[in-house]
């Protein structure tokens, strides 16, 4: 029974911090399927975080913090997007620019606005976004087995974690069953088949890119108001690369991406129960191997087993009419 | 006002397309000068002219793929300002262009729909599109399955998707450009059947290519471009491939090559169950054997990615045999165990390879630094430790004055020479070092009919020295007119040999196609 207990507990942290890789991850595959690289994924978390809490602690609500990351989310795509997109500069010098940037800027902007080395103030519980109670979970509560699994692992989380798995589906059905979704993938495969039947490239781009951000906007928003209470200098610690990881882990479609973010979700929260813990035959699990798990796991997966994987054809690549 | 002219019998019938003073620029090259060019409806109007005559810039205007510096485009005899690819559509104006514009990874209906879906969900449109995709299909007979995906049709299939995209945009002028370029004979012939049923249809088609059999043999009229202007409009049936030809370069040329008999003497490649596979692990090559001997041309032809490639790639020492052994002279020379491209040369193996660009030359060196490539530790190019620039310009010039490159300095970059001359320039450097075997890819690809035949009659010259030549070409015309052997091959094997005398377009298409060569000479027997 305290072992049921523990994996619920661990199933409950894994849905807690894979949200934000799922959201990230998701952002990342709308700009990828277009064909335009968005190593900026983790900047654009740093600078939504930073938002998001920021106007939160102005304003005294959240939603208002969330509007505000979106705002900065898709101010920085475009920014991105006129780089790679108009200029047809270098993706991933763009990308990486928009990540030194960010961490910059946002600890910059933090110091000017709150002088508190960074950070930014503790948000009060109504600035925050609160832990949402499903129907009935208080009433099964002591039911065995479907009791805990419907109260501790599936009610309690704030509405963000919900929109996280809500948006999934989502994002599949807009990629797979709609106008929008057929001419962003296929401008990411082959922009000159989108040119020549009369579609602008640079527009469809434009909105796939803006798309990314608005997805990347609410990760950012959750780390700062949501997980967390506060923004931290860099606070996102490599999350919107795993975020990139886990979406060409699960080769650039949605629901594969959602489960190689549910597990390096699940990689991370184990890390965080196992601190400390006595392992028979093995002693204390060291902490720093157990923290490092999810980033060895990363370059492990990036290096070998998804070698096979196929990118959009047009990735990386600005579109340029031949002569 | 301008003043229409009518046909004369059936009144004011107004042409498809009218173009009237196409202008078009690309920096220093004027790529179309004051282009007039009228297309009859309902007929298949050919434009021909070498590479580079500005035929596909043209072309690209028409579809609005780029703006025209001056002078107005008119179809129906409605002034039409075409500012990109949507207006031509709207026009009714389809285009098959020579790189497919399709996207590999979808349906064909999800192709045919993309930019015309019927709506912001894809449901609403797909069942209406399927069931006027089918209707289309029967109609042209373009025999395609709508859930087939892209990647997976052979060339000749997805040209017919292209085909079937404008059908489904509601084009009634459709633009191939370079159609057959990808094709066997056989997927051409069915593919001059169906622009033959669009004509019937009452479409009109304009066909862009440097292929003269096929402007004879399917179109109703011909213009002729040269160096981006309209030298010529003549009826077909009027006309004759020697005066096209003549045209499009502005002087008569050799359509033959004339050559002597071969004089074969011993064998110099000996190639015994040879195996190459690609980056991928993919077979390319399956157990290939055949010999060239000294004083012989022995082309290899096939549809372009039949294993040709890999084939030249591997006995010009820059891909692994995985199974096999190659001889040259009685000795190993099996590429991959010790033996790399530099060895080959050594050895007296020159190597002409396909791709110009990517393998032949660096554009970005000058003449004499490219002129060197492979040869740069040649003790004659060389002081104790630095290169002998001196020895390289002279050398150059002399390559140059040669092959009759132009401009003949060694100085100038090596992007600034035409297809042609760049391709002179690496031939001089490969036969002026007199090797035993030359191996040579496509050499005639992006080269201007002049060059053509001097290419060609300097191979022929090799095999008179008493070298021996190995050719690949996907160009048949090129093959026949040059081999005095050709190899057939087709999905990485040969399927089977046949003599200069013996050959002809069917037999080798059939070949190509994957047909047994006795077969093919008994379908063509039956013919």
């Amino acid at each position: 029974m305290e072992n049921f207990e523990l994996v619920i507990l661990l199933l409950d942290a894994t849905l807690r911090t894979s949200t934000p890789l799922i959201l990230a991850a998701l952002a990342g595959m709308f700009s990828e399927r277009s064909g335009t690289i968005n190593l900026a994924l983790e900047g654009m978390m740093l600078g939504g975080a930073f938002a998001a809490a920021a106007v939160a602690y102005y304003a005294g609500s959240p939603w208002v913090g969330l509007l505000a990351a979106i705002a900065a989310t898709i101010a920085l795509s475009l920014l991105h997007g006129f780089a790679c997109i108009t200029h047809k500069g270098n993706q991933v010098v763009s990308g990486m620019a928009i990540n030194i940037l960010m961490s910059g800027f946002t600890a910059l902007v933090g110091i000017a606005l709150f002088a508190q080395g960074g950070k930014t103030p503790a948000l009060d519980k109504a600035s925050r976004f609160q832990p949402i109670t499903l129907p009935g979970a208080e009433a099964v509560r002591d039911v065995p087995i479907l009791g805990p699994i419907y109260f501790e692992l599936l009610s309690g989380h704030n509405i963000l974690v919900y929109i996280a798995f809500f948006a999934v589906p989502a994002a599949w059905w807009v990629m797979y069953r709609t106008r929008f979704g057929l001419r962003l993938r296929a401008v990411g495969e082959n922009p000159g088949a989108v040119d020549t039947a009369g579609i602008s490239v640079v527009l469809m781009r434009y909105r796939a890119v803006v798309c990314s951000g608005v997805l990347v906007g609410m990760s950012g928003a959750y780390l700062s108001t949501a997980q967390g209470a506060s923004f931290l200098q860099d606070m996102t610690a490599g999350k919107g690369y795993i975020a990139l990881a886990a979406m060409v882990f699960g080769k650039w479609r949605p629901f594969p991406a959602l489960f190689a973010c549910l597990l390096f979700g699940f990689l991370d929260a184990a890390a965080t129960r196992l601190q400390g813990v006595i392992l028979p035959g093995i002693g204390e699990v060291p902490v720093q191997l157990v923290q490092a798990l999810p980033y060895v796991l990363t370059v492990i997966l990036l290096a070998g087993f998804i070698g096979r994987a196929t990118p959009p054809k047009a990735l990386g690549r600005a579109y340029v009419k031949e002569r | 006002m301008h003043q229409m002219h009518g046909t004369g019998e059936t009144g004011a019938v107004q042409p498809a397309i009218e173009l009237r003073g196409i202008d078009k620029r690309f920096g220093a090259v004027h790529a179309n000068k004051e282009i007039d060019l009228k297309v009859d409806k309902g007929t298949i109007h050919g434009i021909v002219g070498e590479n580079g005559a500005g035929k596909s810039t043209l072309m690209s205007i028409l579809y609005g793929f780029y703006q025209a510096d001056g002078g107005t485009i008119h179809v129906d005899g409605k002034l039409c300002d075409i500012k990109g690819s949507e207006d031509a559509i709207a026009a009714g104006i389809g285009m098959v262009h020579q790189h497919f514009m399709l996207v590999e990874t979808f349906s064909v209906l999800e192709n045919v729909i993309l930019g015309v879906e019927g709506g912001a969900v894809l449901r609403d449109g797909v069942d209406k599109a399927r069931v006027e995709l089918e209707r289309l299909e029967r109609e042209y007979s373009l025999d395609i399955d709508p859930d087939a995906i892209v990647g997976d049709l052979s060339v000749g299939l997805q040209q017919r998707v292209e085909i079937l995209k404008a059908l489904y945009r509601g084009a009634e002028i459709l633009i191939l450009d370079e159609p057959t370029g990808v094709l066997t004979p056989q997927e051409a012939d069915h593919l001059f059947r169906i622009l033959a049923t669009l004509k019937e249809q009452g479409k009109t088609v304009v066909l862009i290519t440097h292929k003269l059999r096929e402007i004879m043999a399917a179109t109703d009229n011909v213009s002729v471009m040269r160096q981006g202007a309209m030298v010529a409009d003549r009826k077909t049936a009027q006309t004759s491939p020697e005066e096209l030809s003549e045209l499009m370069v502005g002087r008569r040329v050799l359509l033959r090559l004339e050559k002597g008999e071969a004089n074969p003497g011993a064998t110099v490649l000996q190639v015994n169950d040879l195996c190459v596979d690609n980056a991928q692990g993919v077979r390319k090559v399956k157990n290939a054997s055949f010999t060239v001997r000294a004083g012989e041309i022995v082309g290899i032809a096939g549809v372009s990615g039949n294993g040709q490639s890999e084939l030249l790639e591997a006995l010009g020492g820059i891909r692994s045999a995985s199974e096999g052994s190659v001889l040259l002279n009685d000795q190993d020379v099996t590429p991959g165990k010790g033996v790399d491209a530099a060895e080959l040369r050594k050895r007296g193996v020159a190597h002409v390879p396909e791709d110009r660009h990517r393998m032949a030359m660096v554009t970005g060196f000058t003449a004499k630094e490219a002129a060197i490539l492979g040869y740069e530790d040649d003790p004659a190019y060389n002081n104790s430790i630095l290169l002998d620039w001196h020895a390289i310009s002279k050398a150059t010039a002399n390559m140059m004055l040669e092959f009759d490159v132009r401009p003949d300095d060694p100085d100038l970059k090596a992007a600034n020479f035409s297809g042609g001359n760049q391709q002179k320039l690496v031939l001089a450097r490969e036969i002026m070092r007199d090797p035993e075997l030359l191996l040579v890819g496509q050499p005639t690809r992006g080269v201007d009919i002049g060059a053509i035949e001097f290419i060609h009659k300097r191979i022929v010259a090799m095999r008179d020295a008493g070298k021996a030549v190995l050719l690949v070409s996907v160009e048949l015309d090129e093959i026949m007119s040059l081999a005095d052997r050709i190899l057939v091959m087709c999905d990485g094997v040969i399927i089977g040999e046949v003599s200069a005398a013996e050959a002809n377009e069917r037999v080798l298409g059939l070949m190509m196609a994957g047909v047994d060569p006795n077969e093919a000479k008994a379908v063509e027997g039956q013919a």
